[in-house]
C-alpha cells in the first residue's frame, strides 16, 4: 500500500501546493473575522516575561495591541498563502510552521485581551509537560530502530512509577527509587523482548498484554497495600528543582531550560546522546541494519537477536525513568492508572517525529505545549468549554498526523520477527 | 491431510486449521495457567485463596445450594422466587459479557482486515451517548419503533467515531493506532462537556436522563434480573457477522485484504474502500455495545461509562482467535471473571484488578502458544496463524 501514496506524481504535487496555499489563506480570514474583528480597538495584551521565584535577569514585559497583533497575523498568513498560490515555497515544514505560529499568536493574543499572560511559565511548563511523552517517544524510537514495536510503554511507566515511590518511600532515599524504576521497566521490557523474539509472539499483542497486565498490577497492590500503608509506601517526597548557575540567569530559556529537576535534565541529555548514538556510532548502525534488514545485518555477521534485546531493555529503561517522573519527578505519590494514555501520545510524538529522537522530542514538546496551553486559557476564562480546550492536543496530533507529516515511513522490518 | 485427520471433527473455518479439540487446548490450558498464577498472586499477597476463588465462582456461577433450594422449592411449592435468586449471578455474568461481545467482535473484525481498532472505548461512549438521546429525547413512538431507532442511533455514532480514523488511514496513510487513541481521548472530553451540559439530567450529577421505557430493551425476567434482548441480539450479530466474514464475496475481499494487501490490490480489490468500511462496521459493533448496555442495563450513561471496554476488547478479540465463535466464549469467560470478581472483591478482599493481572497473563499464554506446550509437554502442532496486526500498518 505504500507505493501507491508515496509515489508523487506532477499533478498530484500541484493540488497539494494549492491546497495549502488555499489552508492559508483560509487562516488568515479566519484570523481577522474571528479574532481580529471581536476586539476593541486600543485593548493591550500583555505578555509576561518574568516567572516569579524565577533566578533569570528581570526584563520588562512584552505589551502589544492587541487588534493590530491580530490582524498582523492575518496578514502574513494571507501574504504567504499567496504567495504560495503564485509561485509556491519548497518548504512544507515552513508552511506549517506559519500556520501553526500565526494562529497561536493570534489566539492567545485574543485570548489575553486587556490582560496579563505568563508566556514564560507557559513555555517552561510545556517542556515539563512534555518529559513523559518525550521519554516514552524515545522508549519507542530506541526498540523500534531494532525493529521491536513496543506499544507496552504505557504499562511499563506505571509499573516503575509505583516500583519508584514504593522504593524510594521505603528506603527514603530518591535516587534509590529512580535506580529501581530503570530496572522495573528493563525487566518489563526484557519479559517483552524475551516473548517476541524467543517466542515471535506477535509484538503489539505482546505490548497489550503488559499495558492491561501493568495496569493489573499496579492497581492491585495499590488498593491492597499502598492505601493503608501511604506514610510508609506512597510518599516519597519529590526531586528538588537544580538550577545551573549562570545559564540560569537568560530570560525566558533560563527558567525553561536550567531551572528543573534531574529527570528533565536527564531526558534532555538522552536525546542528544541518543541522536548521535543512533547516527555517529557503529552500534547505531547496526541497530538501524537490523531495523531496516536484519538479513544483511546478519550476514554481515551483526548478532540480531542480541541487538534487538539490547536496544528494548534499554528503551524499557527509558520508559522506566519516564514512570519515574509520574511520581518521584512530580507529585510524590502513585495513583491508579496515572500515567493517562501519556505512553500512547509518545508514540504518536515518536511516529511524528519520524523515528528519530529530536524529531521525537520536538513533538512531544507540540503535545507539552498543547497540554499546557490548555490550562493557562481555562485561567484566562476563554469563553470556549474546557472540554473543547482539552481536547486541542488530540486534534493537533490527528491533523498533523494525517496532513501534515503525511506517510510517516516506519524502519522497514519494524514489528516482523526475524528467523535465521 | 491424512486419513486420521480427516475423522476428527473439523474446526469452523478460519479459527487456524486443526481440530476443535486441537483450537480450544491452548486456550483452555492458557486460562487455567492465568488462574493458577492468580492464585500465586493471592497466597503472595496474604489472602485465603481459596475463600476468594470460591467467592469468584460462587460470584459468577451462583450458589449451588440455592440452586438446590430454589428448585426445591419451586416442586413443592410452586414459588420461582428461590430460584430467581440462585440464578442472579448467572445472568448477571452474561449481562456482563453481552457489551464484550460486541466490542471484541469490534476488535476481531478490524483484526481480519489488518486494522488494529484500540478506539473501541471511545466508539462505545458515542454510541451509548447516541442510543441515549434518541431514548430519552423522543418521546411517544411505540416501541416498536423507539427501540431499534435508538440500538441504530448507538451503532450509527460508533459508525461514525471508527470510519473516521478509517478514512484517515484510506486516504492519507495515518497510523490508525494512534488517531483511534485520539479518537478515544476526544470521545471522553466531549462526553464530559454533554454530560455536563446539553444533555445533563436535572440534578447535580453529571449524567443523562433516563431513556423512555419504550426504548428500552426488554428484560427477561423482573427485577432485579438484567438480563435482556441485548445478550440475544449480541449472540445474533456474532453469527451475523461470521456468515458477513466468511460467507460473502465482501467478507473474502477484507479478509484477503487482511492476509496480503499487496496481493488483494493485485486481484482488483479497493483496498480505501475496505479500510473505511471494516473501520465504520468495527465502530458500528462497538457503538452497538454501548447501545446494548444504555439501553439493557444501565438506563442511562454517566462518566467513566466506558471505562476499560477498549482494552478488554483487544484481549478479547486475540482469545477469541478474531473468530467470532472464538470471541463469544472468550467474551463469556470475561463476563464470568469480571462478574464474579466483584463478590471476590467483597467477600474475600481481594482486589478486582487481580482480574486484569490474570487476562494479561492469559493473553500473553494464548500468543505464545510455545509457552503452553512447553509447561504441558504437548505435541508440537503445526496450526495456521491468522495474522493479527501489522505492526504500524504500512
Amino acid at each position: 500500500m505504500t507505493s501507491s501514496v508515496t509515489s508523487i506524481n506532477p499533478a498530484q504535487a500541484r493540488r497539494t501546493r494549492i491546497a495549502y496555499g488555499i489552508v492559508l489563506l483560509a487562516v488568515g480570514l479566519f484570523i481577522y473575522l474571528i479574532f481580529g474583528l471581536s476586539t476593541q480597538t486600543g485593548l493591550q495584551t500583555t505578555y509576561g516575561i518574568n516567572l516569579v521565584g524565577s533566578r533569570a535577569v528581570s526584563v520588562p514585559d512584552l505589551v502589544v495591541p492587541t487588534q493590530l497583533t491580530i490582524n498582523l497575523m492575518a496578514g502574513i498568513a494571507v501574504f504567504v498563502g499567496a504567495f504560495q498560490l503564485a509561485r509556491g515555497v519548497k518548504s512544507t515544514g515552513a508552511l506549517v510552521g506559519v500556520i501553526a505560529l500565526t494562529f497561536v499568536v493570534a489566539f492567545l493574543t485574543w485570548a489575553a485581551q486587556g490582560k496579563s499572560f505568563n508566556l514564560t511559565g507557559m513555555i517552561s511548563s510545556s517542556l515539563v509537560r512534555a518529559t513523559p511523552i518525550a521519554l516514552a517517544a524515545l522508549c519507542g524510537v530506541i526498540s523500534e530502530r531494532s525493529a521491536v514495536i513496543n506499544i507496552g510503554i504505557e504499562g511499563i511507566m506505571l509499573i516503575a512509577a509505583q516500583a519508584a515511590v514504593v522504593a524510594a518511600s521505603i528506603s527514603n532515599n530518591l535516587y534509590i527509587g529512580l535506580i529501581v524504576a530503570l530496572l522495573a521497566g528493563g525487566l518489563i521490557a526484557a519479559a517483552h523482548a524475551y516473548l517476541v523474539i524467543r517466542f515471535k509472539v506477535d509484538q503489539v499483542v505482546s505490548g497489550v498484554a503488559i499495558n492491561i497486565f501493568g495496569a493489573g498490577l499496579t492497581s492491585f497492590l495499590s488498593s491492597r497495600f499502598l492505601e493503608k500503608n501511604t506514610d510508609v509506601l506512597n510518599n516519597s517526597g519529590v526531586f528538588p528543582t537544580i538550577s545551573i548557575p549562570i545559564l540560569d540567569r537568560i530570560p525566558i530559556l533560563g527558567p525553561m531550560f536550567f531551572e528543573n529537576n534531574i529527570i528533565i535534565y536527564l531526558m534532555m541529555i538522552l536525546v542528544v546522546v541518543m541522536h548521535i548514538t543512533l547516527f555517529y556510532t557503529p552500534w547505531g548502525l547496526r541497530t538501524r541494519a537490523v531495523g531496516e534488514h536484519p538479513k544483511a545485518a546478519d550476514t554481515l555477521g551483526i548478532n540480531v537477536y542480541w541487538v534487538r534485546y539490547v536496544n528494548v531493555i534499554l528503551g524499557g529503561m527509558i520508559a522506566g525513568l519516564g514512570g519515574a517522573y509520574f511520581t518521584i519527578g512530580s507529585v510524590g505519590r502513585f495513583d491508579e492508572i496515572m500515567t493517562a494514555g501519556k505512553g500512547f501520545i509518545g508514540l504518536a510524538a515518536m511516529i511524528f517525529g519520524k523515528w528519530t529522537p529530536i524529531g521525537a522530542f520536538a513533538s512531544s514538546l507540540i503535545f507539552g505545549f498543547a497540554d499546557s496551553l490548555q490550562v493557562k486559557l481555562q485561567i484566562l476564562r476563554v469563553p470556549i468549554p474546557s472540554e473543547f480546550l482539552l481536547m486541542a492536543p488530540y486534534i493537533v496530533t490527528m491533523i498533523i498526523l494525517t496532513g501534515v507529516v503525511g506517510r510517516a515511513i516506519p524502519p522497514a522490518a519494524d514489528g516482523q520477527p526475524y528467523e535465521k | 491431510m491424512t486419513d486420521t485427520t480427516k475423522s476428527k471433527p473439523k474446526a469452523p473455518e478460519g479459527i487456524g486449521g486443526g481440530s476443535w479439540r486441537e483450537a480450544l487446548r491452548v486456550p483452555a490450558l492458557a486460562v487455567l495457567t492465568g488462574l493458577i498464577l492468580g492464585a500465586i498472586a493471592i497466597v503472595a499477597s496474604g489472602s485465603n485463596v481459596f475463600a476468594a476463588y470460591g467467592a469468584l465462582f460462587v460470584g459468577s456461577f451462583g450458589d449451588p445450594v440455592r440452586f438446590f433450594n430454589g428448585f426445591q422449592q419451586l416442586f413443592t411449592t410452586g414459588e420461582t422466587a428461590g430460584l430467581l435468586r440462585a440464578i442472579y449471578p448467572f445472568t448477571e455474568s452474561l449481562v456482563t459479557a453481552t457489551p464484550y461481545i460486541f466490542a471484541g467482535l469490534s476488535v476481531a473484525l478490524g483484526f481480519r482486515c489488518g486494522l488494529f481498532n484500540i478506539g473501541a472505548e471511545g466508539q462505545f461512549f458515542i454510541g451509548a451517548l447516541c442510543s441515549a438521546f434518541v431514548g430519552y429525547s423522543i418521546k411517544g413512538l411505540p416501541a416498536i419503533i423507539h427501540l431499534p431507532l435508538a440500538v441504530l442511533a448507538g451503532a450509527a455514532g460508533g459508525a461514525l467515531w471508527g470510519m473516521i480514523p478509517g478514512y484517515l488511514k484510506a486516504r492519507f496513510g495515518a497510523h490508525e493506532v494512534v488517531n483511534t487513541i485520539m479518537m478515544n481521548w476526544i470521545a471522553f472530553k466531549l462526553s464530559d462537556w454533554l454530560l455536563n451540559g446539553p444533555m445533563k439530567a436535572s440534578g447535580f450529577r453529571p449524567v443523562t436522563p433516563n431513556v423512555e421505557h419504550t426504548a428500552e430493551l426488554p428484560r427477561f425476567f423482573p427485577d432485579p434480573i438484567r438480563l435482556n434482548w441485548g445478550f440475544i441480539l449480541a449472540l445474533v450479530v456474532a453469527y451475523a457477522l461470521y456468515w458477513f466474514l466468511f460467507k460473502t464475496t465482501l467478507g473474502f475481499e477484507i479478509r484477503s485484504v487482511g492476509a496480503n494487501p499487496d496481493a488483494a490490490k493485485y486481484a482488483g480489490m479497493n483496498i480505501v474502500r475496505n479500510f473505511v468500511l471494516v473501520m465504520a462496521m468495527a465502530g458500528g459493533l462497538a457503538g452497538m455495545a454501548g447501545a446494548a448496555q444504555v439501553l439493557g442495563v444501565d438506563h442511562w450513561v454517566g462518566q467513566g461509562f466506558s471505562a476499560g471496554y477498549g482494552f478488554d476488547a483487544i484481549a478479547l478479540a486475540l482469545l477469541g482467535k478474531s473468530h467470532p465463535a472464538g470471541v463469544v466464549f472468550a467474551a463469556l469467560l470475561f463476563g464470568f471473571l469480571r462478574s464474579g470478581a466483584t463478590r471476590m472483591q467483597s467477600i474475600a478482599g481481594v482486589p478486582i484488578d487481580i482480574i486484569s493481572i490474570i487476562q494479561g497473563l492469559v493473553i500473553i499464554f494464548i500468543a505464545a502458544p510455545d509457552i503452553i506446550r512447553w509447561l504441558y509437554r504437548l505435541k508440537s502442532v503445526k496450526v495456521e496463524q491468522t495474522v493479527l496486526t501489522r505492526g504500524w500498518g504500512s
